[in-house]
């Protein structure tokens, strides 16, 4: 299986614009999560996010703090979650991204964490409330373990501070696209496209652009404007909830080819 | 009866105390720190900034001093609460002196507009024109909403479903002084749902919104700021019990939810050894029972809200549901600085159910003619447990951080009177 790293310098030598789509574990049920993890892949998926579902997700909007809310009261928990992966990831060309809040990690501790994730075939890390300030203890133990921690730049984010996390973000740089929390938007920020000029004026990693990409029109707006990466979620995370889970299933693998085929140059 | 020395000046000053703790990052040991979105990280940093500025600024000092004399109608008075304390004077005659800190006779019932007039104060410098805020009690939503009434602010309150049936007097408060009360539907619909949704309003609309956050807890710099801007009770604390007795108080008791007001009255002794600081949360149904908001006692170490301390929590890493019969201490986190006071074991943290704050409740309306808040019934409950341990004549301190009148209703449906 390749890393986060290794898949993005093979979309880079083809000189292509990365999908990454994002799931919330264990919505409707794992079950369920482990056919689309495979109906993505097959459907132009580069990388998915997968949700761990947590009771305080600050940075979420209500299409996906609702979602995780259903799967915890079904029960659903990290080590279900890791095993659903372990047994999937095999089959999948698409690197993982687990898409964690910083305390069940602390709850597990650091180490244990990582060994985890790595046993289950986690190649990426994205903590949406650890900011570089707090980030040192899970980046430098992550390498261990093999798994790339990436770190998130904000419109917010003065320039210096952009500097210094491209350089601490491995894997890629999650560019949040929009002050707020995630999802559904009408259309693009303007000024997405000054902030993707300003980070690549400070690095050569691949940056991802996500919050608020629910659009085929925006995932390739985003694409045109320099992105090695679209992130979608919540358009995911909503589609596979309305109506029947093989419904589900059939939205999110139409929508995950449209997505592709935008940001593919024809 | 021993009259303890004295280790600083009468006049309250400005506390410098906020160059050692915490430290550059947040932290008080290892709590604390700043566990937040990066969207917020610059706004963070831009109010720590604004604090240190203003904090020191003679200007800013002199009209937060005024507001709070003037408006507020502070000093709030030290109280010699003597029914009470006769009620737990030993056969011979001697036992505790039982004091009240009168925070509840504060403009707006409670300690809470002490912290939000002085981070209005601050956010109208920053240039902000958009305040919000969370409420469990609906204390803080009430003196937020009030200093933006003051200085014609917009403001939003985040409040828990549950919280606003329970407080609905407060609610309507808020909404009369022109504040918008949100609520929040999320989890159990208390503190904790109204405090994460504040702060996805300010990672939202943070470039032109202040976030006035009512508890020694959140993120790096709040626990700090609302500490300082908490201190005066502390202060004025000093100042009067060395005018009534030449001394230092002996023992500090006073609730914890977040905190607040229990930093509040501590932060001015933390350096004085001899004064004894007691803080105490809700037990509920008992700490045995989980419904629960025992934090300190029973919780522990995880990230909430920003800012790494004691926390309830499953074996998952899951924030559990807290319970109090006071919607101010039904929060499954605690301030990180109380966190630190515990494991240093400056400050003793005990709990008291339910039950127990109920017949305090009653208790201190019928000897002392004084309905406190259920959340400071849980510091005068826990009277009950401290007297009988108690030698000498040592002097007690309690912060009545708030008065009762929102909790009539609550306390009615319990009470057959």
């Amino acid at each position: 299986m390749i890393s986060v790293s290794q898949c993005f310098e093979r979309l880079r030598d083809r000189g292509q614009c990365a999908l990454i789509p994002f799931l919330t574990a264990g919505d409707p049920d794992l079950e369920t999560t482990a056919k689309a993890l495979y109906l993505l892949d097959q459907k132009g998926a580069d990388l998915i996010e997968l949700g761990v579902p947590y009771s305080d997700p600050l940075a979420d909007g209500p299409v996906i703090q609702a979602a995780a809310t259903r799967a915890l009261h079904r029960g659903v928990r990290l080590d279900h979650v890791l095993e659903m992966v372990q047994g999937i990831a095999p089959t999948l060309r698409s690197p993982i991204i687990l898409f964690t809040y910083y305390n069940p990690i602390l709850n597990r501790g650091v180490d244990v964490f990582l060994q985890k994730l790595a046993t289950a075939g986690v190649k990426g890390l994205v903590v949406p409330d650890l900011p570089l300030e707090e980030a040192d203890g899970l980046l430098k133990p992550a390498l261990d373990y093999g798994i790339e921690v990436t770190l998130l730049v904000a419109p917010t984010t003065p320039k210096e501070r952009i500097a210094t996390i491209a350089q601490q973000s491995q894997g890629f740089i999650y560019l949040v696209s929009i002050t707020g929390v995630t999802g559904i938007r009408a259309q693009m920020e303007e000024r997405v496209q000054d902030l993707l000029i300003d980070l690549r004026s400070v690095t050569d990693k691949p940056i991802g652009v996500g919050f608020g990409i629910s659009q085929t029109d925006h995932a390739r707006q985003v694409m045109e404007w320099g992105a090695d990466a679209a992130i979608v979620g919540s358009a995911f995370v909503k589609r596979l909830a309305a109506g029947s889970p093989a419904e589900g299933l059939r939205e999110i693998g139409t929508f995950c080819h449209h997505l592709k085929a935008a940001i593919t140059e024809a | 009866m021993t009259t303890t020395p004295l280790s600083s000046n009468l006049q309250p000053s400005i506390s410098d105390r906020t160059s050692s703790r915490p430290d550059a990052l947040g932290r008080f040991g290892r709590f604390g720190g700043k566990y937040v979105p990066e969207t917020l990280m610059p706004a963070l940093s831009e109010l720590e900034s604004a604090f240190q500025q203003y904090w020191h600024d003679p200007e800013f000092q002199q009209e937060l001093r005024g507001l709070l004399r003037d408006y507020v109608g502070r000093p709030s008075p030290l109280y010699f609460a003597e029914r009470l304390t006769a009620c737990y004077s030993r056969s011979d005659g001697t036992g505790v002196e039982i004091y009240l800190k009168r925070e509840d006779l504060n403009h707006t019932g409670a300690h809470k507009i002490n912290n939000s007039l002085g981070q209005v104060l601050l956010a109208r410098r920053m240039g902000k024109q958009r305040i919000i805020a969370e409420t469990g009690a609906g204390q803080h939503g009430v003196a937020t909403a009030t200093v933006c009434a003051r200085f014609g602010l917009s403001c939003v309150i985040y409040m828990g479903v549950h919280d606003m049936e329970r407080q609905a007097l407060n609610v309507f408060r808020m909404r009369l002084m022109g504040a918008e009360v949100r609520p929040v539907e999320a989890g159990t619909g208390t503190l904790k749902d109204a405090t994460s949704e504040a702060i996805r309003d300010w990672v939202t609309n943070v470039e032109t919104t202040h976030y006035i956050l009512g508890s020694v807890a959140g993120p790096h710099p709040y626990p700090m700021i609302v500490r300082e801007f908490q201190t005066i009770i502390g202060q004025e604390t000093r100042a009067q019990c060395l005018e009534k007795w030449g001394g230092l108080p002996d023992i500090l008791l006073a609730c914890v939810g977040g905190g607040s007001n229990a930093i509040g009255l501590f932060n001015e002794f933390i350096d004085e050894p001899s004064v004894r600081l007691i803080g105490i949360e809700a037990a509920g149904e008992g700490v045995m029972s989980e419904r629960h908001a025992a934090t300190l006692t029973q919780g522990r170490i995880g990230v909430l809200h920003g800012a790494m301390s004691y926390l309830l929590q499953d074996e998952d890493g899951q924030v559990v549901e807290a319970h109090s019969i006071s919607a101010g201490l039904d929060y499954p986190g605690v301030g990180p600085e109380h966190s630190y006071l515990k494991d240093l074991g400056r400050a003793e943290y005990y709990s008291v159910t339910d039950q127990q704050a109920l017949d305090a409740f009653q208790q201190i309306s019928q000897l002392e003619g004084i309905i406190p808040a259920l959340e400071t019934a849980h510091a005068i409950a826990y009277l009950e447990t401290l007297c009988p341990q108690l030698t000498g004549n040592p002097r007690i301190v309690i912060n009545c951080s708030g008065r009762g009148d929102k909790d009539v209703q609550t306390v009615a449906k319990r009470l057959a009177l």
